[in-house]
């Protein structure tokens, strides 16, 4: 417990951080230290290129972007806090958690949830997937499987069943309508993030 | 009331039925005393038959005159009375769901046991004696395995794999335990006294509760179909179902192998050799349908030439690999059960689509035909006086047996499972999960193949063995309804195939294996993943046609559903609006069209005007909207251009003829084959006249292209393909054989025109609903057999072909996206902006391509 506890006061502010993402010590710890281990040269901050050394996340189609949304805009690096609570999204519902009234939205509520996955093709940050982003995510996704062609065509047909406002692009309620029967949580959580 | 009459007519019926059997069988009976008619064997009672002809009675071997007609009832008896049972059964699940007051109320498994016992207390009225029961050979052999097939097939995959831990839990310990639990538990309860003086020893009970410890897949599936649980709790209580069957059947055998040791014998090795046994039976039998899950996906690769017998192949093969097992004494559900949630993915990719509905209907109605036999003669069974050894503790105490040592294993078992599960099972859904603990049919052929020399109580356990599975099926059937509504328990939700949900699911387990790479552990993803690579990169390889692994990404395949789905939803609208004006009001339409595109694009590129005046020409006299709204028009553009390139001037005579003239179905081929599907038996009257009409208001746009501007695309042709070469690929030759490739071709990279129209032709054999091609109305040339190798399609490589551009071969499937809207008249302005950002694209490195484009696209 000793070491527990030396490893936790290392980290500042690990009480609000704890609170913010509901994270356990024990989970708090063995993120620090992928953190370390991913931050190389010890700077305590990580750089996009940091996470471009994880092999896997090299092959992934979207990884790229998924790297993106650990950065805010302009910056170039992320710190233990902010990777902790990015994190946090994919930390599964716990339902015997008592629920406040007056508290905040947690981290990993459903909608949270879901605007991270927004995000991601939101790339312009504009609240509005246009044709153009959906049909760049799904170019990386699909691969090399179907022709541009086709790509294009799914592309609208995804625009269309979303689209409610005609407007050409999907909006974020447009998203969480199309996805309301999805069971978000069950499907952007990690286990062993419990 | 009118229920009433049709079940008295019915019941009044079956008994005619009944009595005219029992009066040949009372005849034989005279012959052949005490021989046991059964129920549905047609091979083990090869013997009746045989004996029967030569004592026959009814045909002299000496004739005096020449008969007319002879009685041969002896000559057909054993499959006479199949067939007849056969029916009779199937009447019964008629008179069942005839009444739906009655079937909400009892679960449908209930009521066939009960006609069950109605049919064979007029068995026994009739006979005196139960001539016809369940016999277990039949059972295991003829009725059984198509249900665990069809269960095994229509699995959903994903979800049972995806759940395969929880399920092997409870199947392999869960089942251990209920059996081992319940043999102790009787035994020490005899041993106290409270069943009276019973000849059984320790290891009887044990093999007593492991033949009852089977949850019955056939009882389960038909209780919980009508419950609509949501599909976790479905695939667990179904999946155990399935696998602890094998695990029951491997229980038993070990248990009675200890059973003919004998007691003094067992040591520890003999023990540990069933324990070996018993891993070895349970695996290997999986192990051996994985293998023939392999078998049948590597055949079905080849099988396209004979696809009328196609899904016969996958049965047969299922069939073998439960004998097989069988034949090694591994545990033949299991072999079975593994090999069709194995095979299912890559023989549905494989096989046509007909196929696969062939398939799916052809297991349903044998799954469901012996099911309901199983249970009717689950009832029929009860009426014979001969296999009722009453003893009133023993029986008490295996239902209480039962019952309570499900309930502590499945929440144990759950108990354990929800510390490392990312969606802990609900308290309700174990309830339910425990409550669903059907005893059948299996439990019942078990008992039945017990050995009366080393069993002397068998007649007991078959008894108590009935009594349990009443008391499940009837009792728990009927409740289980009320309970899952007053538990609330989660119901399934009926969701929609969406584009959305396809893709973002896509884009979760991405995230989500992202977000598992990043904190640097290995997760539920990650093995997903790497099956996924594994399977992509030789799993695919082994088990999938070429074309079928090109098109087996689930985003695509949704896609396409979608699209096959609205072409059939535009004709439906079509046909309901009857006079299929919505085809014909074009004018406005066109010019509807063209405002908008005007309006909405003629400020942002030049080049897009310069395409609108180029094509402005034809438009006023070409029927817009329906070419705009159907793909189809711009395929027989294609057929059209063909046909008349390769045939002199007389010969388009000929096709004006075709056309125009309504066509008799029965003119110029034979509606039947047996080899063949027709790929259009029922042309709907409907679907021809829209053809029809389709076709003639693509006649004038037609013209006015070729008219306008021949020379030009002629000669831009070649530079075309030129340009087109590298990414196109040539023509295969397989796919000149109209069956070749029936998969939705959406193929845009084909190169040439003949390759398209030949996708297009076979598409229209695969979507006769889309109303869009009857290839009757292809115009098609005399000599050619018809259907089979059109010309268009023969030609293949012919580059003086006014082929249609390369980007409306991409497009052309395209199209059906807009259907949705489609509805009043409504023209979708993303289709006009796809087109337009299209062209935009290629127009810069093709300008001349410009309006043959257009052509044939709008």
């Amino acid at each position: 417990m000793g070491s527990t506890n030396s490893t936790l006061l290392k980290i500042p502010n690990v009480e609000v951080l704890m609170q913010e993402t509901g994270f356990s010590p024990a989970h708090i710890i063995r993120l620090h230290d992928r953190f370390k281990a991913l931050d190389k040269e010890g700077r305590g901050h990580l750089c996009p290129q940091d996470f471009g050394a994880i092999k896997e996340l090299a092959m992934n189609p979207i990884g790229d972007r998924i790297i993106g949304a650990f950065f805010s805009p302009g910056k170039e690096m992320v710190d233990f806090h902010t990777f902790v609570k990015i994190l946090a999204h994919f930390r599964p519902v716990d339902k015997d958690r008592p629920k406040e009234p007056n508290s905040p939205e947690l981290i990993n509520s459903r909608s949270n949830k879901l605007k991270f996955a927004f995000q991601l093709y939101d790339q312009d940050k504009d609240g509005k997937i246009s044709r153009d982003e959906l049909l760049k995510v799904l170019r990386a996704m699909l691969g090399m499987q179907v022709t541009e062609e086709q790509l294009e065509s799914i592309a609208d047909r995804t625009i269309q069943e979303a689209d409610l406002d005609r407007d050409d692009a999907i909006s974020f309620e447009e998203f969480r309508k199309s996805l309301e029967k999805v069971n978000i949580d069950h499907k952007m959580s990690i286990r062993f993030l419990r | 009331m009118a229920f009433l009459q049709q079940f008295a007519l019915l019941l009044a019926l079956l008994i005619v039925f009944s009595t005219s059997c029992k009066a040949a069988t009372l005849e034989v009976d005279s012959v052949e005393v005490g021989h046991n008619y059964s129920s549905k064997s047609s091979a083990t009672e090869k013997t009746s038959t045989s004996t029967n002809d030569s004592t026959d009675g009814h045909a002299p071997s000496v004739i005096s005159t020449l008969p007319i007609v002879t009685w041969k009832w002896h000559h057909v008896e054993t499959p006479y009375l199949v067939a007849l049972w056969i029916l009779t059964c199937w009447l019964c699940k008629l008179v069942c769901e005839l009444n739906h007051s009655v079937t909400s109320v009892f679960p449908e498994s209930g009521l066939l046991i009960m006609l069950g016992f109605i049919l064979g207390g007029i068995v026994w009225g009739a006979d005196k004696a139960q001539t016809f029961k369940l016999i277990p050979t039949n059972f295991f052999y003829y009725l059984l395995p198509q249900i665990i097939l069809d269960a095994s097939y229509c699995m959903p995959n994903k979800l049972f794999f995806s759940n395969l831990g929880a399920i092997l839990i409870h199947a392999i310990i869960g089942t251990c335990w209920n059996a081992g639990t319940v043999g102790i538990a009787l035994w020490a309860c005899y041993e106290g006294g409270a069943m009276g003086n019973l000849n059984i020893g320790p290891l009887q009970f044990l093999l007593f509760g492991a033949l009852i410890s089977a949850v019955d897949p056939v009882a389960v599936i038909a209780v919980f179909e009508e419950v609509h649980v949501n599909e976790v709790l479905y695939i667990l209580v179904f999946g155990e179902s399935l696998l602890n069957d094998g695990v029951t059947v491997v229980l038993y055998n070990v248990f009675d192998a200890f059973v003919s040791l004998g007691g003094p014998k067992i040591n520890a090795a003999e023990i540990i050799k069933g324990i070996v046994s018993f891993f070895v039976v349970a695996f290997g039998g999986s192990f051996l349908g994985v293998v023939f899950a392999i078998l049948i996906s590597m055949l079905t690769r080849i099988t396209k030439n004979v696809q009328v017998i196609e899904a016969g192949f996958i049965i047969v093969l299922g069939y073998l690999s439960y004998l097989t097992a069988e034949m090694l004494s591994l545990s033949a559900i299991l072999s079975i059960t593994f090999c069709g949630v194995c095979c299912q993915k890559y023989i549905n990719a494989n096989m046509d689509e007909k196929s696969v509905t062939t398939l799916r209907y052809t297991l349903k109605v044998m799954a469901n035909g012996s099911e309901t036999m199983i249970f009717v003669f689950l009832g029929v069974s009860a009426i014979d006086k001969n296999i009722w050894v009453w003893n009133t503790g023993f029986i008490l105490l295996t239902i209480f047996f039962v019952v309570i040592f499900r309930f502590i294993g499945v929440f144990f078992l759950n108990w354990i499972l929800n510390q490392s599960r990312l969606i802990p099972i609900d308290i309700t859904d174990q309830f339910v999960m425990a409550y669903g603990g059907l005893r059948g049919a299996v439990a019942y052929g078990l008992a039945a193949i017990l050995d009366e020399k080393k069993i002397p109580e068998k007649n007991l356990m078959l008894g108590t063995t009935l009594i349990v599975v009443y008391f499940t099926v009837i009792l728990q059937g009927i409740t289980m309804k009320p309970l899952v509504q007053w538990l609330k328990v989660k119901k399934a939700t009926h969701s929609d195939l969406t584009l959305n949900g396809k893709m973002n699911n896509r884009a979760f387990e991405h995230i989500l294996t992202a977000m598992e790479d990043i904190c640097g552990r290995m997760g539920d993803n990650w093995w997903t993943r790497h099956w996924n690579y594994f399977e992509d990169k030789y799993v695919c390889w082994l088990l999938l046609k070429s074309d079928a692994r090109k098109h087996k990404d689930p985003i695509f395949g949704a896609f396409h559903k979608l699209n096959l789905e609205d072409a059939t939803k535009y004709v439906t609208e079509g046909e309901r609006k009857g006079s299929l004006d919505f085809i014909r009001n074009y004018d406005s339409a066109s010019v509807d069209f063209k405002k908008k595109l005007a309006l909405e694009y003629g400020d942002i590129t030049p080049y897009i005007t310069a395409d609108m005046s180029e094509y402005d020409f034809g438009i006023d006299n070409v029927p817009v909207t329906s070419v705009m709204k159907n793909p189809i028009p711009s395929v027989s553009l294609d057929i059209h251009e063909q046909d008349r390139k390769s045939m002199p001037d007389d010969l388009s005579a000929h096709h004006l003829l075709a056309q125009h003239l309504y066509k008799s179905r029965r003119d110029n081929r034979p509606t039947y084959s047996r080899s063949h599907y027709n790929t259009s038996e029922n042309p709907d009257e409907m679907q021809e006249i829209f053809q029809r009409t389709m076709r003639s208001r693509l006649e004038p746009f037609k013209s006015a292209k070729m008219g306008v501007n021949p020379a030009k695309k002629l000669s831009k042709h070649p530079k075309k393909d030129s340009t087109h070469k590298p990414n196109g690929k040539p023509a295969d030759p397989h796919r000149t054989h109209p069956y070749g490739d029936e998969d939705f071709e959406f193929s845009a990279d084909s190169a040439s025109s003949s390759e398209i129209a030949g996708n297009f032709h076979r598409r229209s054999t695969n979507t006769p609903g889309a109303g869009v091609d009857n290839p009757a109305f292809i115009p098609e040339m005399d000599t050619s057999p018809p259907m089979r190798n059109p010309p268009w399609q023969t030609e293949t490589g012919n580059n003086t072909a006014v082929a249609p551009s390369q980007r409306a071969q991409g497009r052309l499937p395209w199209t059906p996206t807009n259907l949705r809207h489609l509805a009043p008249l409504r023209m979708s302005t993303r289709s006009t902006d796809s087109f337009v950002m299209a062209d935009a694209s290629l127009d810069e490195e093709a300008p001349e391509e410009k309006p043959g484009t257009h052509h044939t696209r709008l």
